[in-house]
């Protein structure tokens, strides 16, 4: 769309006095969106005593980090005060291999998935992509029945087994839907040169595929990062992930409420993500896209 | 030879998803399905009772009103986005010069783990720190906005940080649908005398008909599976006015020892979205053969 405004008869005083009103409320809803980020930030600045006599959206007098350091290595976290520190290092350490496994796997299926098929590949996807749909709370008692099994309860390990294995689904959807769209006789001429399955896979389909890994290597990065319900089911203690920690952090009953470090908290567990949309915006919008009207 | 050598590689490389997701959805799904048909407490048991867990299930007080509030939340949550997704995308298709900057202030929310969230609407919502505050501040020792700790309107709060997430994502769905609409139809109604609400309202709209419907399964999707907003704003409080079905279950399974609850619970969801998806998804193959 987006061309009316070249058609004979838009330009006039009426359509400039609406251009006004259009850019209006659009700003005003900037500001909706923005503004609990811009509250959270300008609170997590303020002093404690600042905090009890200033306004909700008054700034800052004095710009003062001291509530994100408290929030970073002595709030109180459940039971003890060692702040988010711990807690975000858990996420990365389950973050990495989650993403970077799932999506490995899920390169490898989409490229076997539509390259090399085989009688039953599409009920094959279509049971594997049925995985993204179910509520997780129809696996949660037998999964944390497995992980005691497997001797993974309350580790990281078990944390990255099942993000990996809930992932797969999106992953495997991204690669299959990517690869339909390169033409089959790139993987004809290679072998009829003589290349092998891996070797294709290797030299040719990984090498194109940037795109798409940069799509679901930051989908997967999001939705495990942002994770709570598998943290909450399967970490304990010290393992927790920081969307845990996070949450004990503010509900945390033991001394005096603190805003602007809870807010200072909030703001660290959403850093990661947030910078990634900032630099990576275009594809998380297109794994958002993919991954939910497809999938 | 050589092909189905390296046909046969191909099925030994989608084994190890093929296996997982064998165990670990469908396995797993008939796990939860058998044990809500048996007497589990704390520990899982297998001895077959029957239907009864269900009719325990329905007969729990906080099992309705988390179904009540899943129907109030999930159906204010998607009708607003929906209005308000649709109406961005919209007005961000006038040729709007900074349309690139506000789609990224639209759209972040969607980037931020809802425990996050939750955090911040708290906040914002608590009557003694958050607009409340604010207002009375402003002269008007009044004003009450106390919805978050308010047994009737906490589900409410849930809507309001749901839509603040969510409802960017549907403008980014509308927007794009928005651009692949044919030109030469708008140019035509337009020429014919149609003003602009009437183009979109008469002809736009309803040939992104589908999106609707794509946007209308991801919400109702959301909106089953809600959990974290609910642990991070409300704590399903006050008592458990807010309770959604998922954390009716993570309830009955993790802290009360009801196994069998738990699982029934459970199985509900699953029918739930069931319900919504597979007409859904039959509808989509149907239009894709035709197509």
């Amino acid at each position: 769309m987006a061309s009316l405004q070249d058609l004979p008869g838009a330009r006039g005083r009426y359509a400039i006095f609406g251009r006004v009103f259009l850019y209006a409320i659009l700003l005003l809803f900037a500001a909706y969106y923005l503004l609990p980020l811009g509250v959270m930030v300008s609170t997590s600045l303020k002093s404690a005593a600042e905090l009890r006599s200033g306004s909700l959206i008054s700034l800052p007098r004095d710009f003062s980090f001291e509530a994100w350091g408290f929030a970073w290595n002595k709030a109180n976290v459940g039971v003890n005060a060692t702040g988010l520190a711990p807690y975000f290092w858990n996420s990365v350490v389950m973050v990495v291999p989650s993403v970077l496994i799932s999506t490995f796997m899920g390169a490898l299926n989409g490229y076997a998935l539509t390259k090399w098929k085989f009688p039953g590949a599409n009920l094959l996807f279509a049971l594997i992509l049925f995985g993204s749909f179910i509520p997780f709370q129809l696996v949660l008692l037998p999964m944390s029945l497995t992980l005691g099994f497997l001797g993974l309860a309350g580790t990281t390990a078990g944390l990255v087994l099942v993000h990996v294995v809930y992932g797969l689904a999106f992953t495997t959807l991204f690669f299959r839907n990517y690869y339909t769209s390169i033409p089959d006789d790139l993987v004809k001429a290679a072998t009829i040169d003589g290349a092998g399955f891996f070797q294709i896979f290797f030299k040719i389909m990984l090498p194109i595929s940037t795109p798409i890994m940069v799509v679901s290597i930051i989908w997967q990065f999001t939705q495990i990062w942002n994770d709570f319900l598998f943290g909450a089911s399967f970490s304990s203690g010290a393992s927790a992930p920081i969307t845990v920690a996070l949450n004990n952090l503010v509900n945390t009953t033991t001394g005096v409420k603190q805003h602007n470090v809870d807010m200072a908290a909030a703001i660290i567990a959403a850093l990661p993500t947030l910078i990634v949309y900032v630099l990576a915006g275009k594809y998380f919008v297109r794994g958002l896209t993919a991954g939910s009207v497809k999938g | 030879m050589q092909s189905s050598l390296r046909s046969s590689l191909s099925r030994l490389v989608v084994a190890p998803t093929f296996l997982l997701v064998l165990v670990f959805v469908y396995g797993f799904i008939l796990w939860t399905a058998y044990v809500s048909f048996t007497g589990s407490k704390m520990l899982p048991s297998y001895e077959w009772v029957g239907i009864d867990s269900y009719v325990r299930l329905w007969q729990y007080e906080r099992w309705h009103v988390a179904i009540t509030n899943l129907f109030i939340f999930g159906s204010l949550f998607i009708a607003i986005c929906l209005a308000l997704g649709c109406l961005l995308a919209v007005m961000l298709d006038q040729k709007i010069r900074i349309e690139g900057t506000l789609r990224t202030i639209y759209l972040y929310p969607m980037a931020l783990s809802f425990i996050v969230t939750g955090t911040a609407w708290k906040w914002l919502l608590n009557p003694g720190t958050g607009v409340q505050a604010f207002v009375r501040d402003l002269g008007f020792p009044e004003f009450t906005f106390d919805w978050l700790i308010n047994e009737q309107f906490a589900v409410y709060t849930l809507v309001i940080a749901a839509v603040w997430q969510s409802s960017g994502f549907v403008m980014a769905l509308f927007l794009a649908a928005l651009r692949g609409v044919d030109q030469e139809i708008i140019k035509a109604a337009y020429l014919d005398g149609a003003s602009l609400p009437r183009i979109y309202w008469g002809i736009v709209i309803p040939s992104i008909r589908p999106v609707f419907l794509s946007a209308i399964v991801i919400l109702a999707h959301l909106a089953v599976k809600s959990f974290d907003l609910v642990v991070a704003l409300t704590g399903g409080g006050p008592g458990f006015a807010s309770d959604l079905p998922a954390n009716f279950m993570y309830e009955m399974a993790f802290r009360r020892n009801q196994i069998n609850i738990g699982a029934a619970s459970a199985m509900m969801m699953l029918c739930t979205v069931m319900a919504i998806i597979v007409p859904y998804l039959y509808s989509e193959l149907r239009g894709a053969k035709r197509g």
